[in-house]
């Protein structure tokens, strides 16, 4: 009879969480920053079809970094969670609060239970209307759940670009031009490239629309931002 | 992959994703069918669709309408209904049949489309929005044996083809477009009538409009079921342009002026 081999919980887990570090950390950056009129998603993302931000409801967006098809999933799981909710109760009975714990719990459970963890990090980011304060989330492959101000960033050397932002960001909401060229430099920096406006996704939750909040800037509206 | 409060699923449609999943929330509340006897015992049914709504092409687009009244029987259930809904920024419907079930149809379908833009990431064409809410009024089929029949109008603007569509439907789910005009709901023949000695080709947004709005006038005066506009309460029929630009409502205002020309070039004509 084959003896099984003992592991111990701790020793699995770390190498568990180890997998999917160097996994995420493979992937490029992504800043949510506030801005004057709501939420800033940068993305350094060279694809221009396969998204890494994305919208999820009204005043919710989405955004994940490292393996696209595990994100993918976690990202239509979200859409559909929040679709429903919308079409079940009422369009404001869906928030960002409970989309967040979603993400949590499924990706603790997997983290726990399966093999293999998911190698992602996400934000789930909800603009806030009314005077209500906007929300940033950053949820960890282990599901782990931060309830981020001012700014998050994940994915690739996440914590350089933190550190970066955390010396120069203004104590107040800035205009948008501001918060882009502040993370564009972010990224910049910690790339060690000069990020071209075509290698950019750029998306907004403004909440002085109408309606969805969420609007992804063309690189026109990107190149003119920046060079204002 | 397993997600706890989320289900697995592979498909960008919701409406397939609720009859998976939530079928107690479908209009067509699936496996809730009545017996087969039940069913014949009711014999052949006069459907209550007491509405008269209809959807003109001209110049820019399309103008869809609709008066604002629901029945109950010989009672007058709601004043101030709608019946013409913005579906998304390029399309919108307007019904005809039980009130309840077309409601929740248009809400379902609102969310059908936002559901698919957002997972693939672009809009569905215009005819796959017509054929998609063909497949909802085929899945509203049990329904329609328990009297509870959806029967929308379905306009869009056609960004590829740089034109306004109109598609009508059967029942069964049976989509065909229509060239020029259309009216549904029980005054839909006399608006029909109207809009056919007065329609002409590339008709400016004014005289849609207009016509759009003597056609409701003249299928209230000879049906029941259809309410004129209500000059003492100051409610006037939902009309909508349907455009490249979007969707446009028409104000109260605009309505009014028109009302007010028609109404007393008719009064001039009794004297």
């Amino acid at each position: 009879m084959a003896m099984p081999y003992y592991v111990s919980p701790e020793q699995m887990m770390q190498d568990k969480a180890e997998y999917a570090r160097k996994g995420i950390a493979k992937g490029r950056s992504i800043i949510a920053m506030e801005y004057v009129d709501g939420i800033l998603l940068t993305a350094d993302n060279p694809s221009a079809s396969l998204h890494k931000v994305s919208e999820i409801y009204d005043n919710i967006a989405f955004a994940g970094a490292g393996k696209y098809s595990e994100f993918e999933n976690l990202r239509k799981a979200g859409i559909r969670h929040a679709d429903l909710k919308g079409f079940m109760y009422s369009r404001e009975d869906v928030t960002g609060r409970s989309l967040a714990n979603g993400y949590s719990q499924s990706l603790g459970t997997v983290f726990s239970q399966e093999m293999k963890p998911l190698e992602v990090e996400i934000l789930v980011v909800q603009a806030g209307a009314n005077n209500h304060p906007n929300e940033i989330y950053r949820i960890s492959f282990d599901g782990s759940i931060i309830d981020e101000e001012h700014f998050a960033v994940i994915g690739g050397r996440s914590e350089a670009v933190q550190a970066l932002l955390k010396d120069k960001s203004p104590s107040h909401a800035p205009l948008l031009n501001v918060a882009l060229k502040l993370c564009v430099e972010a990224l910049e920096q910690t790339a060690n490239q000069k990020l071209q406006p075509e290698g950019l996704e750029v998306a907004v939750l403004d909440r002085t629309r109408t309606g969805r909040k969420f609007r992804r800037l063309s690189v026109g509206d990107v190149r003119q931002i920046l060079s204002s | 992959m397993k997600l706890p409060y989320l289900p697995d699923h592979d498909d960008s449609s919701f409406f397939d994703f609720l009859t998976k999943h939530y079928p107690g929330l479908t209009p067509g509340g699936h496996g809730q069918l009545p017996a087969v006897e039940q069913t014949r015992s009711v014999g052949p049914m006069a459907v209550p669709q007491a509405t008269t709504v209809l959807a003109i092409k001209y110049q820019a687009g399309v103008v869809i309408a609709g008066d604002r009244r629901a029945t109950e029987g010989f009672q007058i259930a709601d004043r101030r209904i709608e019946k013409v809904f913005k579906i998304d920024e390029w399309s919108a419907m307007a019904i005809a049949g039980a009130a309840g079930p077309c409601i929740e149809m248009a809400k379902l379908f609102q969310t059908e489309l936002e559901h698919y833009e957002k997972l693939e990431g672009m809009v569905l064409s215009c005819e796959g929005k017509a054929n998609k809410l063909g497949q909802m009024v085929k899945a509203n089929l049990p329904m329609v044996f328990q009297g509870l029949v959806v029967m929308p109008l379905y306009v869009g603007y056609d960004v590829k083809r740089e034109e306004g569509r109109i598609f009508k439907y059967d029942i069964t789910g049976g989509r065909y477009e229509e060239s020029d005009y259309h009216a549904i709901g029980s005054g839909g023949k006399d608006a029909r009538n109207t809009m056919r000695e007065h329609f002409r080709k590339n008709l400016s947004e004014a005289e849609a409009l207009k016509l759009a709005l003597l056609s409701l006038y003249n299928a209230a005066d000879d049906d029941v079921g259809t309410g004129g506009p209500d000059l003492i309460r100051g409610i006037y029929p939902t009309a909508k342009f349907v455009t490249a630009q979007g969707i446009a409502d028409v104000g109260d205002d605009q309505l009014k002026a028109v009302y007010d020309d028609m109404i007393t070039a008719r009064r001039s004509r009794e004297t």
